[in-house]
């Protein structure tokens, strides 16, 4: 079933997943995402990325309470990919849980066999389902970065009575990835931030949704100028709707939709607007897989239609 | 100062529904100078609470009305006019602070909120007080021009921004500054970006008020001066 708790790897230097071993092989790498679902009915999701993720895409981010709706937990979702023998990204948002909690999360998870992990800040609690709830950030993606990294080292981050580093009985070893908007409108703090990410430990990043090639290679060349090396998946979110591109436009910081696409999708008929869809995305791809390490896929349930992207964007 | 708005009447006439001989009293600190707890606030809201207490067919309901200088220091109680523990009970409108000291010296009142207490804030223009500290107990400004990022960051992200900033507002409301956005603004505009890009460690939350508890200033040297002096 689950992979065995207690596999610290001898070498510091060996790839701990697939997904670190496909860059590190100069593959382009392609991932996609599940959410889970507010509830217990976790089949329809387990049969999607069975069915259409697990053989196209090289790993499977599942989202943490995502948009701050309540749901089923990225955890337990990552354990039954790792089952069903799929790669999972585990993400955590550092909204919900305190350090002890999130550093005993990452323990669990690597028992679990969950060896992806990409730390994120996570939407405010406001956005969600749940506005009364006390938001946490008691750590930020940074912070979360910095206490995987400790957790490594064989530590944790707390302190014992003499105010030595408590060590562990047993270290975790993760794939640590991280988040940027690329097509912020005030892209330099994202940068230093994704600095800051780098230095902390993250050793990959996926994007927020990116529709503007010509600015993703700017951003693309303003990180590698200074100095920031390690690979980036370009985020593609499929628009089902010419009106989820003009929602995410007006709504969704740091994403831009330009005219093209809401054109292309307002001429679309019905019975087309998934092909058409389709198209689009395979086509930022096709545009901007010179310029990264991979692409991200996220299909907001239209999971089905991944094998038809990674086609169109000519990878098959 | 400390910043408090006055809760809304339904649930001011609910908590004084048990009551009879009410006391409205009124704090000259930080709550006058917001316009929500002073004399003329308390004066207002007594008139508010006689007409509603009318219309609502409780002719019975006294209201008076006292304010003092500050409802947070023990110097000023005995400035009080009327005795608040022959009151059923004491709406105060000052701070939290105030409520909670007011019922603390007065055992036998009972020492009602009129205010929901927020934040602490600065005034920065004619009606508007804004949020400028979290008392979070370990002052970062050194390293954030100025800019709190524990209040101002919707988040209290110590990092730096988060993918939710949109032309230098929050995600959570487009009224909002986002703060760090603010912090890069002011840090670059004092040629002081080294300290965005400056890794720091996990905040020490332990000093805030979710740390330890109640936290509590002492000057041991004025203590001793109150000794010597008795």
């Amino acid at each position: 079933m689950t992979a065995p708790a207690e596999n610290t790897p001898v070498n510091p230097n060996e790839p701990v997943s697939k997904l670190q071993r496909e860059f590190e092989a100069g593959h382009f790498v392609v991932s996609g995402e599940i959410g889970p679902p507010k509830g217990t009915n976790i089949g329809k999701c387990l049969h999607e990325a069975e069915e259409y993720l697990k053989n196209t895409v090289v790993a499977v981010n599942v989202t943490d309470i995502q948009t701050a709706v309540m749901r089923t937990g990225s955890m337990a979702l990552s354990h039954m990919l790792v089952d069903r023998g799929i790669e999972p990204i585990f993400q955590m948002v550092t909204r919900d849980r305190n350090r002890l909690a999130l550093q005993s999360d990452l323990l669990s998870a690597y028992c679990l066999g969950i060896r992806n992990v990409l730390a994120l800040t996570g939407d405010h609690v406001s956005m969600g389902d749940h506005a009364d709830a006390k938001p946490v950030f008691d750590l930020d993606s940074v912070g979360l970065l910095q206490a995987i990294t400790t957790l490594e080292a064989g530590h944790d981050m707390g302190l014992d009575m003499k105010g030595n580093a408590n060590n562990l009985d047993g270290a975790p070893k993760f794939f640590k990835g991280c988040c940027v908007t690329p097509c912020a409108d005030e892209v330099e703090p994202q940068i230093l931030k994704l600095q800051k990410k780098v230095e902390a430990g993250a050793q990959y990043v996926q994007t927020q949704a990116v529709y503007e090639p010509a600015a993703f290679e700017k951003f693309m060349n303003d990180i590698r100028k200074r100095g920031i090396k390690v690979p980036v998946l370009v985020g593609i979110v499929m628009l089902k709707t010419a009106g989820m591109g003009k929602y995410m436009n007006s709504s969704v910081p740091g994403v831009k939709v330009p005219d093209w696409i809401i054109k292309k999708l307002t001429e679309a008929s019905k019975e087309d607007r998934q092909k058409v869809s389709i198209d689009i995305c395979g086509q930022l791809v096709r545009e901007m897989k010179d310029m990264c390490q991979g692409a991200h896929l996220m299909t907001l349930g239209w999971d089905h239609c991944v094998p038809d992207i990674i086609k169109a964007a000519g990878l098959a | 100062m400390i910043v408090a708005d006055r809760k809304p009447m339904d649930e001011i006439l609910a908590m004084l529904a048990p009551y009879k001989r009410v006391l409205v009293l009124g704090c000259g600190g930080c709550v006058t100078v917001c316009l929500t707890g002073g004399e003329k606030q308390a004066d207002l809201l007594a008139s508010q609470l006689r007409l509603a207490a009318t219309a609502a067919g409780r002719a019975d309901l006294q209201v008076d009305v006292d304010c003092i200088t500050r409802q947070c220091d023990q110097e000023f109680t005995a400035n009080l006019k009327k005795p608040l523990d022959q009151y059923d009970a004491v709406l105060s409108i000052a701070c939290g602070v105030g409520v909670g000291y007011m019922s603390e010296q007065f055992p036998k009142a009972t020492v009602l909120p009129g205010l929901n207490t927020t934040s602490f804030d600065a005034n920065t223009k004619k009606g508007v007080w804004q949020e400028y500290c979290g008392g979070c107990g370990d002052c970062m400004l050194a390293e954030t021009g100025g800019i709190c990022p524990i209040v101002r960051c919707s988040k209290s992200l110590v990092n730096g921004a988060c993918g939710g900033t949109s032309n230098g507002k929050c995600e959570v409301s487009k009224d909002m500054d986002c703060g760090w956005y603010l912090i890069f603004k002011k840090l670059q505009e004092t040629g002081r970006l080294d300290l965005y890009t400056k890794l720091r460690p996990a905040k020490k939350w332990s000093k805030d008020r979710c740390g330890k508890g109640a936290r509590r200033l002492t000057h041991t040297e004025l203590m001793e001066i109150e000794e010597t002096s008795k």
